[in-house]
């Protein structure tokens, strides 16, 4: 079996020690998490863990069902890139006065759906939101104009249209235990994408 | 052992002034949950517990240990003879750390145990103050749950969680760390009520009953179905479901070394033991078998041997109350989700009524090999000097098979674990997923409080024996009442044993010398005896089993046995075999 990126995205209670609960399963197993953020969720106190790894599916099934397993941890799906819509954050600082005179700052911002976030004399930062090539293309072009700092965000990601996860959670429950959920209260009572 | 009456010297519960004490609250969840037990070591963390303690001393029985390892491991031996959840005290740092070994033994063997660690003041976390560690992160891969409480008010309700989670499901060890401040911080106690839930946690799976219908059409077209059980049929006290279904389907069932004695082990469809060192038939005809019938069991590789050789021909059907259980070694055709105990009753009511005599048969025959080429010279040796399994064959007989047997880790453990007859559930102890040397006297310890109307007998090697014979002096100042069988063979032998098959025989620190254990427990005050020849081997374990009180024997046994048959690591089980020529 093949290695590819999977999302997993944890819904979780929301107590002190369970992100470390869940690095482990992965650090246990020697996996390498590419990206972690932890969030709210659609549902109130209900947290929400998403995690990008490379592995085969078979690995990503076992490892859901082993966080799954945790006392606080109420479910744990697996997606592949194309069953996501998902958007990580990249800022960059670049020098004002050279990209001024160097750099037509409009077509930069039109190409790669960049915002300018502050602009200083000093330097300006420019913020994208997209997929791993989006925010790597633009590092390329401001790079030759000094780039001073970059930094990226783990990944957020929602599951696609419900019919698509429908189909998903039918897979899931058939592979897994029970109605829980068709009669998980805690995430039936928002989105219908939560239904059964 | 006398039996405790509960009754708390201060009426604490129904005290006027309701405010009480952590500590209090900590000992009043204790007596709620119904604990009679505590097995553990004081320290300066633990040190207002342990002074509540004082005053509660006639309803709970603490068990002072010589070593946090010991206590847990009794504690493990306790849960497992008794049912009930075992309870251990530790003070911080080094207290706690000690625990590390029996909460990972407890994890992987899946035994309730709630361990109370004390920890520095709250105010001191993360400061590198005396005798602090961090606790929960270092126990976290190998506890069930854990939980610190910092403030007082958090304990009942932490302590009712940890029992619930500890007991309920698939069991395992919990961990509440309580800083020394919430210890003596005094609060308003509303009582205690126990947990039976917890919304992000579901212990038990949903029936599904498609499942259980696949499973029962696919059991009553099989030819050559074949049953193997594990503790989940102990744990999830599903004997009397268990016997049902097997004697009602006919199939024939082995067990794992944790399974042993959910049904007595003459039963007729029992045919033997699985794994590296099991039965012969068992492990061969798993890889004939059409169907296998899986019951709360893992598939540990010491079961399997190579995956991609193990069962290949046949539909697995497997019933676990884990649902990470299902598919993580074996891919299973039909999974039958949820507690044994109400998937086995279903189970039964669809199964045709059946017998299998060829195929029960084709065990036998198998047997009959094994007996010829090893059970007989192990059991009846033809040389002078005595076999391990000789010595178990005859406490056998001395015991009827109604005895505790809590083994260590090592050679002398598979051969109890062969040759045992066990007659009754909760009889056979031993550490079968960590492999814990030292496991084994402070278990029989925990064990004969579990269940004191049974006889405990621990047999332990002369290596895994030295590991933890500090527990000797619990025994000596609390007077449980355990039988302590030393089998010598002068070598750590499991190790020396796979020296000599895949080493090429270079015995690389595998000779042991041993102090004189008959003079050793004698110093703790515990009689004791040692023998070497057969003509006294009956009289010494008669002697040790009837004496009045804890006992240790010392049997020397042949230096350079090896235990047979064996599944070669890396080989498929049907590649077992049952002798040195073999491999």
């Amino acid at each position: 079996m093949l290695k590819q990126e999977y999302t997993i995205t944890v819904y979780t209670e929301n107590h002190i020690g369970l992100l470390n609960r869940i690095a482990i399963i992965f650090s246990r197993r020697k996996i390498n998490i590419e990206s972690l953020n932890t969030s709210p969720s659609e549902v109130d106190s209900v947290h929400r863990f998403t995690i990008v790894i490379s592995e085969t599916e078979d690995v990503v099934r076992k490892i859901c069902t082993q966080i799954e397993k945790q006392v606080e941890v109420l479910k744990a799906y697996y997606n592949t890139q194309d069953e996501i819509v998902w958007q990580e954050l990249a800022l960059y600082k670049v020098p004002t006065d050279i990209i001024q005179a160097e750099v037509k700052v409009e077509r930069l911002l039109r190409q790669h759906g960049a915002k300018a976030v502050v602009i200083r004399k000093d330097y300006t930062v420019f913020e994208v939101a997209g997929h791993r090539e989006e925010t790597d293309g633009l590092i390329k072009v401001l790079e030759p104009y000094g780039l001073i700092e970059f930094v990226r965000s783990a990944r957020v990601a929602i599951i696609k249209d419900s019919d698509g996860f429908h189909s998903k959670l039918k897979e899931f429950e058939y592979r897994e235990p029970g109605t829980e959920t068709s009669t998980n209260e805690f995430l039936n009572e928002n989105e219908e994408v939560f239904e059964m | 052992m006398e039996t405790l009456e509960l009754k708390a010297k201060k009426p604490t519960p129904s005290k006027v002034d309701t405010s009480i004490s952590g500590s209090e609250a900590v000992l009043e969840a204790l007596i709620a949950e119904q604990v009679d037990t505590i097995f553990g070591y004081p320290g300066g963390a633990i040190m207002p517990i342990y002074d509540a303690l004082y005053d509660y001393n006639d309803v709970l029985k603490h068990i002072l240990v010589r070593h946090e390892q010991g206590a847990i491991h009794a504690a493990q031996g306790y849960a497992r003879t008794s049912g009930k959840t075992g309870v251990v005290f530790a003070t911080s740092g080094p207290g706690a750390t000690n625990l590390v070994t029996g909460l990972a033994d407890a994890m992987i063997d899946s035994t309730p145990v709630v361990c109370i660690t004390g920890q520095v003041f709250a105010h001191l976390l993360g400061t590198d103050a005396f005798q602090e560690t961090d606790v929960i992160n270092i126990t976290t891969p190998i506890t069930k749950w854990n939980y610190q409480v910092t403030d007082a008010t958090e304990i009942p309700a932490a302590l009712a969680k940890a029992f619930y989670i500890a007991g309920s499901g698939r069991p395992g060890p919990v961990l509440i760390d309580i800083t020394k401040n919430a210890q003596m911080q005094m609060f308003d106690y509303a009582g205690y009520s126990k947990c039976n839930h917890i919304r992000s946690y579901r212990p038990k799976p949903i029936v599904r009953k498609e499942y259980v219908e696949q499973a029962a059409a696919l059991i009553n077209s099989a030819k050559k179905p074949f049953i193997i059980w594990g503790q989940g049929v102990i744990l999830g006290r599903a004997e009397k479901e268990f016997k049902t279904f097997l004697e009602k389907s006919g199939i024939p069932a082995a067990w794992t070394i944790m399974g042993a004695g959910a049904i007595p082990t003459d039963h007729p469809q029992s045919v033997g033991m699985l794994g590296m060192h099991g039965n012969y038939g068992p492990n061969v005809l798993t890889n004939e078998c059409d169907v296998l019938i899986a019951i709360g069991m893992r598939f540990d590789d010491r079961v399997t041997g190579r995956l991609d050789k193990y069962a290949k021909q046949a539909k697995v059907i497997h019933l676990d109350i884990d649902p990470s259980e299902i598919d993580k070694n074996v891919k299973t055709t039909v999974p039958v989700w949820g507690d044994c105990k109400e998937t086995l009753p279903m189970l039964t009511a669809l199964v045709q009524e059946k017998v299998y005599p060829e195929w029960l048969g084709q065990f036998n025959d198998h047997m009959e090999l094994e007996k010829a080429k090893v059970i007989n010279e192990e059991l009846n040796p033809s040389g002078e000097i005595l076999t391990m399994g000789e010595v178990i064959n005859v406490l056998n007989k001395l015991t009827d098979g109604n005895a505790i047997v809590v083994t260590d880790v090592g050679q002398h453990q598979m051969v109890t674990c062969r040759y045992a007859k066990f007659n009754l559930s909760k009889s056979n102890i031993t550490s079968g997923g960590l492999g814990t040397m030292g496991y084994a006297l402070p278990a029989a310890i925990g064990a004969a409080y579990g269940d004191p109307t049974r006889t405990t007998v621990a047999v332990i090697g002369d290596g895994g024996f030295q590991m933890t014979l500090q527990e000797l002096g619990t025994i000596m100042q609390f007077k449980p009442n355990v039988k302590i069988l030393i089998l010598n063979n002068q070598f750590l032998g499991m190790v020396r044993q796979w020296q000599q098959l895949f080493h090429a025989k270079r015995y690389s620190f595998v000779d042991i010398t041993s102090p004189d254990f008959v003079q050793v427990a004698k110093g703790f005050g515990i009689p004791g005896n040692s023998i070497a020849k057969r003509e006294d081997l009956e009289g010494a374990l008669k002697q040790m089993l009837d004496h009045d009180g804890s006992f240790l024997l010392e049997v020397f046994v042949g230096k350079e046995n090896n235990v047979f048959p064996m599944v070669p690591q890396g080989r498929g089980v049907a590649e077992i075999v049952l002798s040195r020529e073999e491999i």
